[in-house]
């Protein structure tokens, strides 16, 4: 019997095993999906996607997509997790090349010790290369250093009908504009180039400041850009109009300080049953986490590890909103319509369904990286409310609105149910990237928010 | 262990230990088939800290190709101190007993292949009176299963082989390990449905630099409660066993 037959024969055994048990990271919509290809070097990649029906496929990478941008119902994934492998870097100059399944906390891990850091880094450590550039996700540093696709200097790009395509500034620079924000829909990302950042070493030198409402945040944002590379803020959404919430801002000290080397926290070990978080529970958590920060303005050096990612010192955190899972919301308003937010927040602290802290940043003005990319200038809030069905839906629909009439627009990587009209609107390129998807490739998302089937 | 030399290195398991050897800062050469993929797997280890890696490219399913691989090493890779054999290939058990060609294929993969390869470099270590062989065998060897006997026959004669050979090291001082994992979720087994349940390829690969670190144990099962779970199949009686479709 010759090898290939043998390998076709394995694969008909396998495409029975349904795999059901890939979700995003908020748990919903739970999806099943046909099959889950998990090549482990990047010469398997042309064969999955040759033999792949038309819109049948989607890369997927570590599942931090809160809703359905990383899924597929019904048809196939390709886990680029094994493609992790660092293909190479210049000390000189802090490029480096990794594979698409590299995760951003490898990427720290490897070069911190050698004096490089992330140069854009989201919310968590716990994301791939390639998530990274499909999102064009931003951290606290946007203001300053735009989105992560600013960074990426070149990639190849798996596409199934032209084989390994080299995308930077100078060659097929429309097809790397589209894969950043892409949401993995104009290809399997082989390899991409990335620019580090110096640093001196992993301390940050930190300040916490609270404030009273929104027009003090923003005054705060805006004296602090200029001087800051991290600005974010953390707010209780049960105060309404005027949340009280907790600036943090931050720089690279400039000393090297002693060595740090995170410890792994504690796990969740299974979905917390839905009662555990009710408006009391969260409510007094809010309160507690305001008065410990409340004081006064405090200065102090933080490792990066706790400044970065708080919520990354609890493994699989996202199982505190139980079974059903839980639904992100996060929007840009712009800055010339911030009786919207406040509206926003009123509606929210009236439904009495906001949850843990929200986040709150001022994002900068510099262009976007990609065609579909969220930020833009103006603040951007983010939320979790527990799945609650209908009403949670209801509510978010509700914000929608707001949203719409301020003229600002939902992040993709959060999103479980906006509409195709919200999408429309809020990025009007998506007619443009149309003919840059790679068509073997086709999500959740995308079937959900435009009329392509 | 400062020189390890890896055989099968592009499987799931060698290059999760692959990875620990670089961040411990060793010397490796590595041996697999495809020039392509080694030439992936060389820059990631020398960027997390191994000090050499060299790679070259054969089928060591091939035995006429060993002499090659043996010679190579012992010219650009010269005082290496253990040898790691971690490759293999698992059929679908209902390939393997339907075709005799297929059957055949897989015991010389995991079988005649390894003894062969590992023949050589244990009279290379004989003569140094050092260093440790090191092969990656299976629970599945332990005992013949409906389900995977094809496989398991092969690995448990490979774990009978390196038994004597222990035995024959002995007096030299060359240390032999027989590593038998539980299933594991590498490329080997993606087929299998219940995949998910599997051990983590990291889990076994910090288990295996442990052992190849330590003086002991001689026989390693990885994770450790199989060598417990391995205890209770290997008692029950056959009259029984041979019911069992599992």
């Amino acid at each position: 019997m010759s090898g290939q037959s043998a390998t076709s024969l394995r694969k008909q055994t396998s495409s029975s095993a349904p795999n059901t048990r890939i979700l995003s990271w908020g748990r919903y919509p739970k999806i099943a999906h046909q099959f889950v290809h998990q090549p482990a070097f990047n010469d398997q990649i042309p064969e999955i996607m040759k033999t792949a029906a038309p819109g049948s496929l989607l890369p997927y990478g570590l599942g931090r997509s809160y809703g359905d941008s990383c899924l597929n119902a019904g048809r196939e994934l390709v886990n680029c997790q094994r493609l992790n492998r660092i293909l190479g870097f210049d000390e000189s100059t802090g490029m480096v090349r990794c594979e698409s399944g590299v995760s951003l906390s490898d990427i720290i891990d490897v070069f911190l010790p050698k004096g490089w850091f992330l140069p854009v880094t989201p919310g968590t450590r716990f994301v791939t290369i390639g998530g990274a550039i499909a999102n064009d996700v931003h951290g606290k540093n946007h203001h300053c250093a735009g989105t992560f696709g600013v960074h990426v200097r070149q990639i190849a790009l798996h596409r199934s009908n032209d084989g390994l395509v080299l995308c930077n500034a100078n060659e097929n620079a429309d097809m790397l504009r589209a894969t950043i924000g892409g949401l993995g829909l104009t290809g399997v990302i082989a390899w991409a180039d990335i620019q580090l950042k110096r640093v001196a070493g992993p301390w940050i030198d930190a300040e916490t400041i609270p404030f009273q409402s929104l027009s003090e945040f923003l005054d705060l944002s805006r004296e602090s850009n200029d001087r800051f590379e991290y600005t974010v803020a953390w707010l209780d959404c049960f105060a309404g109009k005027n949340p009280r919430g907790i600036f943090f801002r931050g720089n690279h000290a400039t000393e090297s300080g002693k060595e740090f080397r995170p410890k792994r926290g504690p796990k969740l070990p299974f979905a917390l049953p839905a009662f555990t978080l009710n408006r009391y529970s969260v409510k007094a958590f809010n309160a507690a986490y305001y008065a410990i920060h409340s004081g006064k303005r405090r200065s102090s050096v933080e490792p990066y590890n706790s400044f970065f990612y708080p919520l990354d010192s609890v493994r699989q955190w996202n199982l505190l909103y139980g079974k059903q899972g839980f639904l992100q919301y996060q929007c840009v308003i712009p800055e010339t319509n911030l009786e919207a937010l406040g509206e926003l927040l009123d509606r929210i602290a009236t439904s009495g369904m906001g949850s843990f802290l929200g986040v709150l940043k001022q994002f900068g003005a510099a262009p976007p990286a990609g065609l579909l990319s969220f930020p833009r200038p103006g603040l951007t809030i983010a939320l979790d409310f527990a799945m609650r069905g209908e009403r949670t839906l209801q509510l978010l629909q509700s914000l929608d609105e707001i949203v719409l009439r301020s003229g600002g627009a939902l992040y993709p990587a959060k999103d479980a149910r906006m509409s195709q009209a919200l999408f429309e609107t809020s990025f009007p390129n998506w007619r443009r990237f149309v003919p840059y998807i790679d068509p073997k490739m086709s999500s959740s998302f995308w079937r959900r928010v435009t009329p392509v089937r | 262990m400062k020189k390890v030399i890896v055989l099968g290195a592009t499987s799931g398991m060698a290059m999760e230990v692959q990875r620990l050897l670089a961040h411990r800062g060793c010397e490796l050469l590595l041996v697999a088939r495809s020039a392509e993929r080694l030439a992936e797997v060389q820059p990631d280890l020398s960027i997390r800290g191994a000090k050499q890696v060299l790679t070259y490219p054969a089928d060591l399913a091939s035995v006429q190709q060993h002499a090659a691989i043996f010679e190579f090493a012992r010219r650009n890779f010269p005082d290496f101190d253990t040898v790691l054999l971690a490759y293999g290939s698992m059929l679908d058990q209902s390939i393997s007993q339907s075709s005799v060609d297929a059957l055949l294929e897989e015991l010389q993969v995991n079988y005649v292949s390894a003894t062969a390869i590992l023949t050589l470099f244990a009279s290379d270590l004989e003569q140094r009176q050092t260093g440790c062989i090191a092969a990656i065998t299976s629970v599945a060897g332990d005992r013949g299963r409906r389900s995977n006997y094809v496989y398991g026959s092969a690995k448990g004669a490979l774990s009978l082989f390196l038994q004597g050979m222990r035995s024959r090291l002995y007096p030299a001082g060359v240390r032999v390990i027989t590593i038998k994992p539980g299933p594991t979720q590498t490329p080997m087994t993606d087929h299998l449905t219940s995949a998910a349940r599997f051990a983590k390829p990291e889990q076994v690969a910090r288990d295996i630099v442990r052992a190849l670190e330590r003086r002991s144990p001689d026989i390693l099962y990885t994770p450790k409660a199989w060598r417990y779970i391995m205890g209770v199949v290997e008692h029950i009686p056959e009259t029984i066993f041979k019911r069992l479709s599992f």
